[in-house]
């Protein structure tokens, strides 16, 4: 009351994604499962980002659960583009990622387990960061994947980028996988200067079938621009990648089917009507209740934890995803970033991938390693391909934050993507 | 041929406490049958010994001083039951001949 301001962030407004508690807010996770429910409690992000002076302004659509790469598996319908409002926002945290692009708020906050920040943010031209796991509490989270998920937030720049990640990071006693490691003073990393950074370039991530080339090209000339100014680029191998999503398709799911246990119609959310016995109460609430994908995701998880196939599909992608995590240690001995596009392609048409689960799933090809291994990415606008955003990820070692958060704002200081606006709200 | 078959997939599906109706289970046997296909190709990776990875960031599980804390008060923590009686969740009968 003394007339200073309590943060940075004081007075900002901001958006949080609708799978993120507030007290006496509704949250549905864009779910008819959570039906009524009104949260008790606040997440931890929501405590600090309110001490912090943020103002919560919106409560923002996602895919159902935070499964889907599109926001189009939503309760509520799906969200577009602000680019092309034909073509989906990218997912699951599309809504965040569409407020931030088309203007309404310069602040918001998503969740990424296999990639449902930095994929949004590249289809939308914005900035999206997933930090390391454990950097941000998951409490007041709901889950998916408990091993996968992680908070981040969405902004126009890598600047405000570091600002946002200040606020939220940090250990908190309320979530068993926090990191205690204090939290660094990430703005004071973007010197702009990024002479002797070593840039790896994975070459299986150049090689991906089915990413179209046009993009493909708007990293290089980014990577290419980063070298001019300094930076050591040089070639990195991550041999596994291409079982990436293999790993995160048993995982995941096996993850959510646990996790979604909880919803039975007794606690909170939608109930059946009538129930016969307990049995029927939880076949028909859960029945009623969930949506295609979150079903399918769940009977995929039940199935891979299922006595007789667990060592064959679970166990084994918990195997590969060692194997995951150490051609990225591997490779980060060599090099202080990893560059990479975010996404094979620019934001697809709503409906286009809607009655084909696999290849909806391909669209996380280059983000879900980071999640499998836990370490932070971020994605930043780097070109236009048919006048749709692209964005390149750059992807740094555990608690590697700063140095991910400096070459981004290096490259922003030498680009202007980030500066256009969609034709119809400039 | 498919790697699951229709019934499997009512198994699971009365596993996961989730019923589905004829069409849902013809289409949910081909697409987790397309998605097993998939993943198959993981059995070309050699795993022999390798430790699986259940959390990436390896931490020792904290522990707190065993000190009571405040907690949600019962009011509110059923404030959500689409069905309570005063500070209980209400359930149907789970016993047989119970009801008086």
């Amino acid at each position: 009351m003394r007339g200073e301001a309590l943060s940075p962030l004081d007075g900002i407004p901001i958006a949080i994604k609708d799978n993120l508690v507030q007290v006496g807010e509704a949250t549905t996770c864009a779910s008819r499962i959570l039906e009524g429910f009104v949260s008790p409690y606040d997440a931890t992000v929501v405590e600090r980002l309110q001490a912090a002076g943020a103002v919560i302004v919106g409560r923002t659509n996602l895919d159902e659960f935070a499964m889907g790469s599109s926001t189009e598996n939503s309760a509520f319908g799906a969200s577009r583009n602000p680019w092309d409002v034909a073509r989906t926002p990218g997912g699951s945290s599309g809504g965040s990622a569409a407020a931030v692009a088309a203007g309404i708020v310069p602040l918001a906050f998503g969740s990424d387990t296999g990639g449902s920040i930095r994929q949004p943010a590249a289809c939308t031209g914005i900035v999206g960061m997933k930090p390391t796991y454990g950097r941000v509490s998951r409490w007041g989270l709901v889950a998916f994947a408990s091993s996968l998920d992680q908070i981040g937030p969405f902004t126009r720049t890598a600047a405000d980028c570091a600002v946002a990640l200040r606020a939220i990071a940090g250990h908190d006693p309320r979530d068993s996988t926090s990191i205690p490691e204090a939290v660094p003073d990430y703005a004071a990393a973007l010197t702009g200067d990024v002479s002797g950074v070593v840039l790896g370039m994975p070459r299986e991530y150049f090689e991906t079938k089915g990413a179209d080339p046009a993009v493909l090209d708007c990293v290089h000339s980014a990577v290419s621009n980063l070298e001019k100014a300094g930076a050591k680029v040089r070639e990195v191998s991550l041999p596994h990648t291409k079982y990436g999503i293999a790993a995160y398709y048993l995982i995941a799911p096996a993850e959510a089917s646990s996790n979604l246990a909880r919803y039975d119609g007794v606690r909170y959310g939608h109930r059946a009507a009538s129930p016969r016995d307990l049995a029927d109460l939880y076949h028909r609430t859960r029945s009623e209740g969930f949506g295609p994908e979150v079903k399918r995701r769940i009977l995929l998880g039940t199935y891979v934890l299922s006595a007789g196939y667990y060592d064959a599909h679970y166990r084994k992608a918990q195997q590969v995803r060692t194997l995951l995590r150490r051609d990225f240690e591997e490779a980060f001995r060599g090099c202080d970033a990893i560059v990479t596009p975010t996404a094979p392609e620019v934001a697809f048409r709503i409906g286009e991938k809607a009655d084909d689960p696999l290849s909806m799933y391909l669209s996380d090809v280059y983000t879900v390693t980071a999640n499998l291994a836990g370490i932070p990415g971020i994605s930043v606008p780097c070109g236009f391909v048919r006048g749709l955003p692209v964005g390149l990820q750059i992807l740094g070692p555990l608690l590697g934050e700063a140095t991910v958060l400096r070459v981004a704002d290096a490259w922003q200081r030498r680009s202007d993507f980030h500066l256009q606006r969609p034709p119809e709200i400039a | 041929m498919s790697r699951i078959t229709r019934e499997e997939v009512a198994r699971i599906a009365s596993l996961a406490r989730l019923s589905l109706d004829d069409d849902e289970s013809q289409r949910t046997t081909t697409q987790i049958g397309a998605i097993l296909d998939y993943v198959a190709q993981l059995a070309e990776v050699d795993t022999t010994g390798i430790e699986p990875t259940a959390h990436a960031v390896p931490l020792r599980t904290p522990l707190r001083a065993d000190r009571a804390q405040p907690a949600m008060p019962p009011e509110l923590a059923v404030a959500n039951a689409p069905q309570r009686e005063g500070t209980a969740f209400v359930v149907p009968l789970v016993l047989d001949g119970e009801e008086s």
